[in-house]
């Protein structure tokens, strides 16, 4: 699994990533994540507002910070 | 209907501190009290209801919205919905590009990054609490007012050829638009309050804490000397002040505020706390990875003249 964190690296996108890197690691999923800090490859997902979370290049949430059981549900499949 | 606010702070310093109502040190820390909890709670549900409408209109809805409109009509529907459309600093960069990608002009993206900042709930909670209704009003209406005047005035400039050049190439994909559902919105606008009032929290008690000193202990006619009518560049020397004190509408305007009630007019005032929404440092750095150095500084200055112009405005039209 491939998760992407798009977000130029204000305190809204470090929120977000620590949430997901907590979530995942708590599951036990082995996930591959990466920060998207580039502004192109940003833009080439469509999304205006930061941070936004790409799950194997679907958007799941984009401008604001999801919740942890949100992050659970995406990684497990559930939604 | 007796104030229950007022009730409170009563309670707190004539009763239980046991201080003598009418000296200098007690009203001035019933003062304090009345005011930071009136201020917090108005901050907790405006705020909240704030957030919730701004979860309907995502930045890559508006830039669909704003794609097919032109120069006036555009402006001015770009300072309306940059009211309600969500927008922090970092999220400037990816804004700018994909509204000009989507060939919005660039008067109209830049009315849109005006009235965005400029108007924010932390400055209208501040106002509506400290200032009232009509104050509230008009610092809104002047700020979106400013927002549609610069992004046609700028926009008349021609300045395309400032942007940098690699804005133009990038292409933004089409994004599929995640819906939340309303409980989402909810818990979203709710974590989001908290967040603001733990940022603000603390300023909101160092500027209503000054506002009551000031409110004690500054003669009026000293100030009204200095910074009144009388002195034609209170308005230019009051925005420079505003520059540095960026996004903090919460410590600067229960100041702003004492300093009225102290003789300074209303337009100065409002240029001061227009310049600190308006005209943000931090936001200039960000947008210089768009922006070059002349567009960035003729956007600034559009704006800064624009300010001084409102703050003369309303000093010569409100006695």
């Amino acid at each position: 699994m491939l998760i992407q964190i798009l977000g130029p690296g204000c305190s809204r996108c470090h929120e977000t990533e620590r949430r997901v890197v907590n979530t995942v690691s708590r599951l036990g999923i082995a996930a591959d994540i990466r920060k998207v800090t580039d502004m192109k490859e940003i833009m080439s997902f469509g999304v205006l507002g930061t941070p936004a979370v790409v799950i194997d290049g679907k958007v799941k949430c984009h401008g604001r910070i999801p919740a942890a059981e949100e992050i659970e549900k995406w990684v497990t499949g559930k939604s | 209907m007796p104030d229950p606010l007022k009730l409170l702070a009563d309670l707190l310093v004539y009763r239980v501190f046991r201080l003598h109502q009418g000296a200098h040190l007690a009203d001035a820390l019933n003062f304090f009290i009345y005011d930071v909890i009136k201020i917090l709670l108005l901050l907790t549900a405006i705020i909240f209801v704030v957030a919730v409408i701004r979860s309907f209109f995502p930045p890559e809805r508006t830039r669909q919205f704003l794609g097919r409109k032109r120069s006036w009509v555009g402006n001015i529907l770009a300072a309306l919905l940059g009211i309600v459309t969500p927008f922090c600093s970092c999220s400037a960069v990816p804004l700018f590009i994909g509204f000009l990608e989507s060939g919005i002009p660039l008067g109209v993206t830049l009315s849109f990054l005006i009235s965005s900042p400029t108007v924010n709930e932390v400055a209208l909670v501040m106002l509506l609490g400290l200032f009232g209704l009509k104050v509230a009003g008009l610092y809104i209406a002047s700020g979106v007012g400013i927002a549609i005047v610069a992004g046609i005035v700028l926009g008349r400039l021609k300045l395309e050829r400032y942007v940098e050049e690699y804005v133009y190439q990038i292409k933004v994909g089409s994004a599929d638009y995640v819906r939340p559902t309303f409980r989402q919105r909810a818990t979203d606008a709710w974590a989001y309050t908290g967040e603001i009032l733990r940022k603000v929290g603390p300023w909101v008690l160092v500027g209503v804490g000054v506002g009551a000193l000031i409110h004690g202990y500054v003669p009026v006619n000293w100030l009204a000397k200095v910074a009144g009518r009388g002195n034609p560049f209170a308005v230019p020397i009051a925005v420079l002040i505003g520059v540095p004190l960026y996004s903090n509408a919460a410590g600067t305007i229960p100041i702003v505020q004492a300093l009225t009630a102290k003789g300074v007019p209303i337009g100065t005032a409002l240029a001061l706390m227009m310049a600190v929404t308006a005209l943000s440092l931090p936001e200039a750095i960000i947008l210089r990875r768009v922006m070059k150095p002349r567009l960035l500084a003729v956007y600034f200055g559009v704006v800064a003249l624009a300010i001084v112009f409102v703050g003369y405005l309303f000093n010569a039209v409100i006695r």
